[in-house]
C-alpha cells in the first residue's frame, strides 16, 4: 500500500466537520459529502419502496374469496390501490434506489479515494446530478400523491397511453432521473481515465472501479434511449402521435424494444456494481488476493458489451419472430458466462484466506448463495422452450429478486458495512450487524423461494386475486418479508446508534489494502495531504509465513 | 421434480398437453444442472467459510494465488458448452410449440378487458375454450383493446395477445379434461380476474355440442346464468357478494334504483339488464370506469334469459 500518511498521528478535522452548517451541506462540492447526501437518499427510498413491498405482500396473505355466509374476505385493498402499490414498488426501488445507489453513493465516496484523487473531474457537475436527482424524486413523488399510476413500472402500451392518472407526470420523473444517472456516469467515466494519481495503472485498478467504469458506460449509453422512448410515450398521450397505438398505425410491440433496448442494459446498470462491491468485500475480509483479477475485470467490460444485445429476451411470447426469438436465447447465453466466471473467482478467492465472518463477510456470502440462485434459474428463462411456460408467472419474480435483491441489494449492504468505518469514523455494533445479515438472509429465501415453485406451478405475475391452491405458498412468501423488515430495524437501530456514539476507528481498520484505507477515516476534506504515488496492486496481501505472492 | 404422471409434480402443473412431457424433460435437465452447480458453489463457500475461519486477529492467508489458467479456462469453456446445448434443446422444442401442424383445427380467440371469446369455424361463441381431443388445435387470437396474454399451465402454452396484429398458439391434449387460463400481461383492474377454461372433449361429443353452440338448453335458466357467470367471463369484473370489482356488484341489483354517469336514473329490470350485456356504453353507473365489452353476437337469447333469471335470485 502506497500510503503517505501515518496512521497514529493526530486526527485532523475530517471532510465532516470541515464546514458547518446545512448551507455547507446543499451547496457542497465534495465528492464525499454528495455521496452521504445521496446515500441518505437512497436509504429513504429504499424504506419507502419496502414499505410498499409490505402492503403488496399483506394484500397477498391470503385470496379474495366469499364464504357460504356470502361475506367477502381476504381484500385488504382494492385492485386499484394494490396495482398503484406494485407498480410504485417498482418504480421506486428501480429509479429512486437501485440505479443510483451504488453508484452514486458508494461511488462518489471511494472512487476519487481509490484512484488517489483529490475529487472527481466535474464536482460541480456532481452536484448538479443530486439535484436533478432529487427533482425527479419530487416529481415522482407529486405522481403518486396525485393519484398514484398503476401501469406497472414497465409503462407497457397501450394500457400506459390510455390509462387516467398521471403518468406523464411520472413517465417525466424517470426521463429527468435518467439525467442525474448520466451525470454520474460520464463523470467517473473521466474522472477514472484522467485523474489517477501516479502509479496507478489499469492493472492497479481496483475492481469496484472497473465494474464502476463498465457501468458508467451503460448509463451514457443507453439512458438517452429511455429518454426517447418516455418522450415519446408523453407525446403519444398528449397528443395522440401515433408511434404505439394500432388504432393510428402505430405498434404496442414497439414501445417494448425501446423500453427493454435500456432497460436490460440497465439491469448490468443494477448489477455490475454490485459485482464490483463482492471483489472488495471477499479480498480484504479473507485478507486473500483476488483470483483472476484479468477476468473480473475484463468480464464487466464484456457484460456492458454484450448486454445491449439480449433486450429480447424479454420478448419471447410478445409476438417477436421465432428467428429473433432464437438469436436473443443465444445472446443471452453468451452474456451469463462472464457473471458465471466472476462468482467462480470469488470462490476461488476465499480459498486459504483468513476469513473473518463479520457482517461484511457476511453479506459477501449472502450474495455468492443468493445470486447464483438468480443466475442459474435465469437458465430456465434464457431457454426458449422453458420460458414460454415460466414468463410473466411468479417464477420470473423470484429470479430477478434473487438478482437485483439477492445481487445489487446484498452487495450494497455490505458495501454499507464495509465502509462505514471509513465514512463516519464509528463502527457499529458487529454482534447486531450479524444478526442482522443472517436474519436477512433467512427472511428473503422464506419469501423468495416459494415464488419460484409457484410460479412455475403457474400463477402469473402482477395478480391481486389468485386461486385458493396458491395461499400457502402466498402465506410462507408474505411472513418472509416480516423477517426482513425485522432485519432492516434492527439495522436502523445499530446504524444510528454507531453514529452518536460508536467506537472510533483507525484509518484502516480492517487491514485493507486499497488507497482509500490510506486516509484518515473519516478522511480530511482533501483526501490526501499530497497525492498518493502507487507502487502496488489493491489485492496485493502478504502470505502467511512468507513473502507475497506478487 | 416434474413427473411423467398427469397429476402434476412439487415443480409443475399436470402435463395435458402432448408437448408438456418435452418441455418438463428440458426443465428436469436444467433443474437438476441447477442443483448440481448450487451444491457445488454453495458447499464451496461454506466449506472454506469454516476451513479457512480466522481464529485470531493477525492470521493472515495462507495462500496468495492470483490466477491460474487451466481452471479459468476450464470454467469458462465447460459453462459455454452446457449453455450452447441447453439453447439448442430449448430452440428445437421451442419450434414445436411455435409452429402448428397443417390441417389443424382452427379457433379464433379474442381478448378484451376483461374475458375471452372463442369464436369456432361454424360461427358458434363462447366464453370457455371447448376443443376435441387427440386434435392439433390452433388458436389465432388477437386483442380489442390492450395487451393480455393467453396461459394454459398445463399445456405449457403461452403467448401474448396484440392488438392490431395476429397471435398463434397451438396445442393437442390427449385427453378430456378442464384447464384453466390466465392472462398473463398486466392489464388493469380485472387482470387477475381475467380467466377462463380450456373443456377438453372426447370428439364426438365435441361435434355434438358444436352443433347446439355449445348451449345446454336441457337446465333451469338460473341454473344456466349461474354457469355462465364465470364461463362467459362476467366474474372478472362483477361480484355476487357485494365487494366493488371494476363494475357493480350483481348482489341485491335487480330492482334497485341506478344513477348514471349522465346524470339520469333508471330502475334495474329485464330491458335495463339485456341492454347493458348487449350495448354497454348507453348506460353506464356513476363512479364505474366505461370499460364494458359488448356481448352482442356472444351471448344467444336464451342465454341472455338466463343471466337475467340468475341476477334476480342474488338478494
Amino acid at each position: 500500500m502506497a500510503t503517505t500518511e501515518t496512521l497514529d498521528h493526530a486526527q485532523e478535522v475530517s471532510y465532516l466537520g470541515a464546514k458547518k452548517g446545512i448551507m455547507s451541506w446543499l451547496v457542497t462540492i465534495d465528492h464525499k459529502r454528495i455521496g452521504v447526501m445521496y446515500l441518505a437518499s437512497v436509504l429513504a427510498t429504499f424504506t419507502l419502496g419496502g414499505i410498499l413491498a409490505l402492503l403488496v405482500r399483506a394484500e397477498l396473505w391470503a385470496p379474495n374469496i366469499t364464504t357460504e355466509a356470502g361475506e367477502a374476505v381476504g381484500a385488504l385493498f382494492s385492485a386499484d390501490v394494490y396495482n398503484r402499490l406494485f407498480t410504485l414498488h417498482g418504480l421506486v426501488m428501480v429509479f429512486l434506489f437501485i440505479i443510483p445507489s451504488v453508484p452514486a453513493a458508494f461511488g462518489n465516496f471511494v472512487l476519487p479515494l481509490m484512484i488517489g484523487a483529490k475529487d472527481v473531474a466535474f464536482p460541480r457537475l456532481n452536484l448538479a446530478s443530486y439535484y436533478v436527482y432529487v427533482i425527479g424524486t419530487v416529481m415522482a413523488l407529486y405522481a403518486t400523491i396525485a393519484g398514484g399510476v398503476d401501469t406497472g413500472w414497465t409503462f407497457y402500451t397501450p394500457y400506459s397511453a390510455s390509462v387516467s392518472g398521471p403518468v406523464v407526470m411520472m413517465v417525466m420523473a424517470a426521463f429527468v432521473l435518467g439525467f442525474s444517472s448520466i451525470f454520474t456516469g460520464l463523470n467517473f467515466i473521466v474522472t477514472i481515465h484522467k485523474m489517477r494519481a501516479p502509479g496507478m495503472t489499469w492493472q492497479r485498478l481496483p475492481l469496484f472501479l472497473w465494474a464502476i467504469y463498465a457501468t458508467s458506460i451503460i448509463q451514457v449509453m443507453a439512458t438517452p434511449v429511455l429518454g426517447i422512448t418516455l418522450c415519446l410515450l408523453a407525446m403519444e398521450r398528449a397528443m395522440g402521435v401515433g408511434i404505439f397505438d394500432p388504432a393510428l398505425g402505430g405498434d404496442p410491440v414497439l414501445f417494448q424494444h425501446f423500453f427493454w433496448f435500456y432497460s436490460h442494459p440497465a439491469v448490468y446498470i443494477m448489477i455490475l456494481p454490485g459485482m464490483g462491491i463482492m471483489s472488495e468485500l471477499v479480498t480484504v475480509h479473507a485478507r486473500k488476493t483476488i483470483f483472476g483479477y484479468r477476468a473480473i475485470a475484463l468480464s464487466s467490460i464484456a457484460i456492458a458489451v454484450i448486454s445491449f444485445l439480449v433486450w429480447g429476451h424479454h420478448m419471447f411470447v410478445s409476438g417477436q419472430s421465432v428467428y429473433a426469438g432464437m438469436i436473443f436465447s443465444f445472446l443471452t447465453f453468451l452474456v451469463a458466462i462472464p457473471s458465471a466466471i466472476k462468482v467462480l473467482n470469488w470462490v476461488a478467492t476465499l480459498y486459504g484466506g483468513s476469513i473473518q465472518l463479520n457482517a461484511p463477510m457476511l453479506w459477501a456470502m449472502s450474495f455468492l448463495i443468493l445470486f447464483t440462485i438468480g443466475g442459474l434459474t435465469g437458465i430456465f428463462l434464457g431457454t426458449l422452450a422453458t420460458d414460454v411456460h415460466l414468463h410473466d408467472t411468479y417464477f420470473v419474480v423470484a429470479h430477478f429478486h434473487y438478482v437485483m435483491v439477492g445481487g445489487t441489494v446484498v452487495a450494497f449492504f455490505g458495501a454499507l458495512h464495509h465502509w462505514w468505518p471509513k465514512m463516519f469514523g464509528r463502527m457499529y455494533n458487529e454482534f447486531w450487524a450479524n444478526i442482522s445479515a443472517v436474519l436477512f438472509f433467512i427472511g428473503f429465501n422464506v419469501t423468495f423461494f416459494p415464488q419460484f415453485i409457484m410460479g412455475s406451478q403457474g400463477m402469473p405475475r402482477r395478480y391481486y386475486n389468485y386461486v385458493e391452491e396458491f395461499e400457502v405458498f402466498h402465506k410462507i412468501s408474505t411472513s418472509g418479508t416480516w423477517l426482513i423488515g425485522l432485519s432492516f430495524i434492527i439495522m436502523a437501530v445499530y446504524l444510528i446508534q454507531s453514529l452518536r456514539k460508536g467506537e472510533k476507528v483507525s484509518a484502516n481498520p480492517w487491514g485493507a489494502r486499497s488507497l482509500e484505507w490510506a486516509t484518515q477515516s473519516p478522511p480530511i476534506e482533501h483526501n490526501f495531504h499530497e497525492i498518493p504515488t502507487v507502487t502496488e496492486g489493491p489485492y496485493d496481501f502478504p502470505k502467511a509465513g512468507g513473502k507475497k505472492a506478487h | 421434480m416434474a413427473s411423467e404422471t398427469a397429476q402434476g409434480s412439487f415443480w409443475m402443473p399436470p402435463e395435458a398437453s402432448t408437448f408438456a412431457g418435452d418441455v418438463d424433460a428440458l426443465f428436469d435437465f436444467i433443474y437438476w444442472l441447477n442443483v448440481f452447480f448450487f451444491v457445488a458453489i454453495t458447499g464451496a463457500v461454506v466449506y472454506f467459510a469454516i476451513k479457512y475461519r480466522r481464529k485470531s486477529d493477525d492470521q493472515l492467508a495462507t495462500s496468495q494465488v492470483g490466477h491460474n489458467t487451466l481452471i479459468e479456462a476450464a470454467w469458462t469453456f465447460i459453462p459455454l458448452l452446457i449453455v450452447i446445448a441447453i439453447f439448442v434443446w430449448g430452440f428445437r422444442v421451442f419450434l414445436n410449440q411455435s409452429v402448428a401442424p397443417d390441417g389443424a383445427y382452427e379457433v379464433k380467440v379474442t381478448a378484451k378487458a376483461y374475458l375471452w371469446q372463442y369464436t369456432y369455424p361454424n360461427g358458434a361463441v363462447t366464453g370457455e375454450l371447448f376443443v376435441p381431443e387427440d386434435t392439433p388445435v390452433k388458436l389465432v387470437m388477437s386483442s380489442e383493446d390492450l395487451l393480455h396474454s393467453f396461459f394454459v399451465p398445463d399445456f405449457r402454452v403461452k403467448s401474448d395477445v396484440v392488438p392490431g396484429r395476429y397471435t398463434t398458439v397451438w396445442f393437442e391434449a390427449p385427453d378430456p379434461g378442464e384447464h384453466v387460463v390466465f392472462c398473463t400481461e398486466y392489464c388493469g383492474a380485472g387482470h387477475s380476474g381475467m380467466m377462463s377454461k380450456v373443456i377438453v372433449l372426447p370428439k364426438d361429443e365435441f361435434q355434438e355440442r358444436l352443433e347446439k353452440d355449445f348451449i345446454d338448453g336441457d337446465i333451469p335458466p338460473a341454473e344456466m346464468g349461474a354457469k355462465l357467470y364465470t364461463s362467459a367471463g362476467c366474474s372478472a369484473c362483477h361480484s355476487i357478494n357485494g365487494t366493488r370489482l371494476v363494475g357493480p356488484s350483481w348482489k341485491g341489483l335487480f330492482g334497485t334504483e341506478r344513477k348514471f354517469a349522465d346524470g339520469s336514473t333508471a330502475k334495474v329490470d329485464e330491458n335495463y339488464l339485456r341492454e347493458s350485456i348487449l350495448q354497454p356504453m348507453n348506460k353506464v353507473v356513476e363512479g364505474y370506469p366505461p370499460s364494458m365489452p359488448s356481448y352482442q353476437g356472444q351471448l344467444k337469447d336464451v342465454q341472455i334469459d338466463a343471466l337475467i333469471a340468475y341476477i334476480k335470485t342474488l338478494k
